[in-house]
C-alpha cells in the first residue's frame, strides 16, 4: 500500500483537481475539434454560463431543494424500514428462512419498472419519489444490518448474558457498536442509490426536481441545463456519500487502521 | 439468605446433550460433585470430552438435560450475579478500552462507581498505564489480563475460567498462570478452570476432576496437597511429578 502511495507523489489532494482539469481540458478541445452544435454538446463554459444563469435565478436551488428533500426522507424512511425488519429477521432465523426468497424477489424487480406505478398510485409529488427512494435504500441496507448482526461474536453474546445484561442494554453495548461497520457500508451505498431513486421518480413523472429539469432541458435542447443538472446531483450524491465516511471515521475510531485512507473505502 | 454452610457449588447427577443431525448427542453423563467455598478446581479432559460445556452448565447459559445444579443452596436456572466467567480468548469489545472493558460488569448494574473500581481492577491485574489502550493494542497475554479484571470486578463469589490461557504461548502461559494464583491468594474467590494442561492443573489447583471421552463422566477426583504459596519450581517436585503422572494415566485410559 505505502508503494501505491509514493507512486502518487508528495501531494496526493493534488490528484483530484488535476483530473479534473485534465477532463475539462479534454472536454472544450473535443468540442472545438468537432465542431458539435451547443444541443449535442455544449462547451465547458456554455455549461459554466448555464450553472451561473440557474444559480442567479433561483432555479438550481429550487429545483435541488426538492430533490435533496426526497433523497434525504426516501433514506430515512428506507434505512428506519430496513433495519428495523433486519434487526427482528436477525432475532428470528425462521422468520429470516421464510421471508429470504421474497426479499431477494423484490430486489429482482428493477425500480425504473415499478416507479411509474407508484406515481400513478401515489401521485407526482413528494410521497412516491420518497417511497421510491426508500425502496431502492431498503435492500442493501437489510442485507447490511442482517449480516452486521450475525457479525456479533458468540462468545460476547454469552458475556452480555451471563452479566444479565437487559436486550436494551444489550443492543447498545454489543450489537449497536459491533453491527456498526457494515451497517455504514450499507448507508453509503444507501445514499448514493437513494439520489438514483429520487431522479428516477422525477424522469418518470413530476413538475419540480433535478430530474423534471433534466426532462425540461432535453424537451427545450438546452443540453447545457442538463449538464448543470448532472453535476448537481453528482454533487448531491458526494455529499451524502461524504456524510456518511464522516460518520464512519467519527464513530468508527477503534478500527484498526490497515490501509490508507481512501474516499472510496473510507478509514477503516 | 446467606447459606455459608452449603457448599458453593454442587452437582447432582447433571447431564447434558445437545440436538444434531442423528438425534441427541449426550455430551455429558450423571456427573456429581461438589466444591466448598474458596476451592480452586480445575477440570481436566481431552479435548472434545465436554469441559466447556461444563462451564457454561455451572455459568446458567445452558440448562441440563437432567440432573440438579446448586450455586450456594440455590438451584441454578440462569445467569446470575456473583459469577465471573473467563473466556478462552479475552473477549473483549474492541470499541472499549482497557478500562471501559473491565467496567462493563458495573457498568450494566449502573454502578455509580464503576470506573473507580475498574480502575483499582486494572492496578491489580497488572495492567498500570495501560486503562485506555484499545484491545487491538494489548498483547494476548494482556487482553486476557482485562478479561480476568473483567471477571473478578463485580467481586463475584465464584469465579469460571475456560481455558483461559489456551491462546497464549508456553512462557506467557506460565506467567500468567503465577499471576493468577497471585490474584487468588488475594481474593480467594471459588474457582472452577478448564485446561487440558496437566502441569497447569497441578500447579494451580487444590484439586483435580478428569473428565473421560464422551458422553463424559468423572474418571478421578484427586486432591492437590501442594504447599501454597506455590512457585514454579514446584513443577519439579517428585510429588508433583508422581500426581501428574497419575492424572496422565486417567487421562489417557480413555483417549485410544
Amino acid at each position: 500500500m505505502k508503494h501505491e502511495r509514493e507512486r502518487i507523489g508528495a501531494y496526493p489532494w493534488l490528484l483530484g483537481p488535476a483530473v479534473a482539469a485534465v477532463t475539462v481540458l479534454a472536454w472544450e478541445l473535443l468540442v472545438r475539434v468537432t465542431q458539435l452544435p451547443a444541443f449535442i454538446l455544449p462547451a465547458p463554459g456554455a455549461v459554466w454560463r448555464r450553472l451561473a444563469l440557474a444559480l442567479q435565478d433561483g432555479t438550481l436551488l429550487r429545483h435541488g431543494l426538492v430533490t435533496l428533500q426526497e433523497v434525504v426522507l426516501g433514506l430515512a424512511v428506507g434505512v428506519l424500514a430496513a433495519g428495523l425488519l433486519g434487526y427482528w429477521l436477525a432475532r428470528s432465523p425462521r422468520w429470516e428462512r421464510l421471508l429470504a426468497p421474497f426479499v431477494v424477489a423484490s430486489q429482482s424487480v428493477p425500480i425504473v419498472a415499478i416507479a411509474p406505478l407508484l406515481v400513478i398510485w401515489f401521485g407526482p409529488g413528494l410521497l412516491s419519489k420518497t417511497l421510491i427512494c426508500a425502496l431502492i435504500v431498503f435492500f442493501p441496507i437489510l442485507i447490511n444490518t442482517i449480516i452486521g448482526l450475525h457479525s456479533v461474536p458468540q462468545e460476547l453474546r454469552d458475556l452480555m448474558r451471563s452479566l444479565q445484561a437487559s436486550r436494551a442494554q444489550t443492543f447498545r453495548l454489543l450489537e449497536l457498536p459491533a453491527a456498526l461497520p457494515v451497517f455504514l457500508g450499507g448507508l453509503r451505498i444507501g445514499a448514493t442509490l437513494s439520489v438514483i431513486g429520487a431522479v428516477v421518480g422525477e424522469l418518470v413523472g413530476a413538475d419540480r426536481g433535478l430530474g423534471f429539469l433534466i426532462n425540461v432541458g432535453r424537451g427545450q435542447y438546452d443540453t447545457a441545463l442538463v449538464f448543470v443538472a448532472v453535476f448537481a446531483l453528482v454533487a448531491l450524491a458526494l455529499t451524502l456519500y461524504g456524510l456518511v465516511s464522516l460518520a464512519e471515521r467519527r464513530w468508527l475510531w477503534w478500527q484498526q487502521k490497515t490501509n490508507p485512507s481512501s474516499f472510496l473505502y473510507g478509514e477503516s | 439468605m446467606t447459606r455459608t454452610s452449603a457448599p458453593m457449588l454442587s452437582l447432582e447427577k447433571v447431564s447434558a446433550s445437545f440436538a444434531d443431525r442423528n438425534g441427541q448427542l449426550a455430551v455429558l453423563r450423571n456427573i456429581s460433585f461438589s466444591v466448598p467455598r474458596g476451592q480452586f478446581v480445575c477440570v481436566l479432559g481431552p479435548s472434545g470430552a465436554g469441559k466447556s460445556t461444563l462451564l457454561r452448565l455451572l455459568a446458567g447459559l445452558l440448562a441440563p438435560a437432567s440432573g440438579r445444579i446448586l450455586f450456594d443452596g440455590a438451584p441454578v436456572r440462569g445467569p446470575q450475579a456473583g459469577v465471573g466467567l473467563v473466556f478462552q480468548d479475552a473477549n473483549l469489545m474492541p470499541w472499549r478500552d482497557a478500562l471501559d472493558n473491565v467496567a462493563l460488569p458495573l457498568e450494566l448494574r449502573r454502578d455509580p462507581d464503576a470506573f473507580d473500581r475498574a480502575w483499582d481492577m486494572l492496578q491489580v491485574v497488572g495492567l498500570r498505564g495501560f486503562e485506555q489502550a484499545l484491545p487491538s493494542k494489548l498483547s494476548g497475554g494482556m487482553a486476557q489480563r482485562v478479561a480476568i479484571g473483567r471477571a473478578l470486578v463485580q467481586d463475584p463469589q465464584l469465579l469460571l475460567l475456560d481455558e483461559p490461557f489456551g491462546s497464549l504461548d508456553a512462557l506467557t502461559r506460565e506467567k500468567m498462570g503465577e499471576e493468577l494464583l497471585r490474584i487468588w491468594e488475594l481474593e480467594h474467590k471459588t474457582v472452577v478452570m478448564v485446561t487440558h494442561d496437566i502441569h497447569e492443573a497441578l500447579y494451580l489447583a487444590d484439586r483435580v476432576l478428569v473428565l473421560g471421552r464422551r458422553p463424559a463422566s468423572i474418571k478421578l477426583d484427586m486432591q492437590v496437597r501442594l504447599a501454597r504459596p506455590r512457585k514454579l519450581a514446584v513443577r519439579y517436585s517428585p510429588a508433583f511429578g508422581r500426581m501428574a503422572a497419575r492424572l496422565r494415566a486417567a487421562i489417557e485410559v480413555q483417549a485410544v
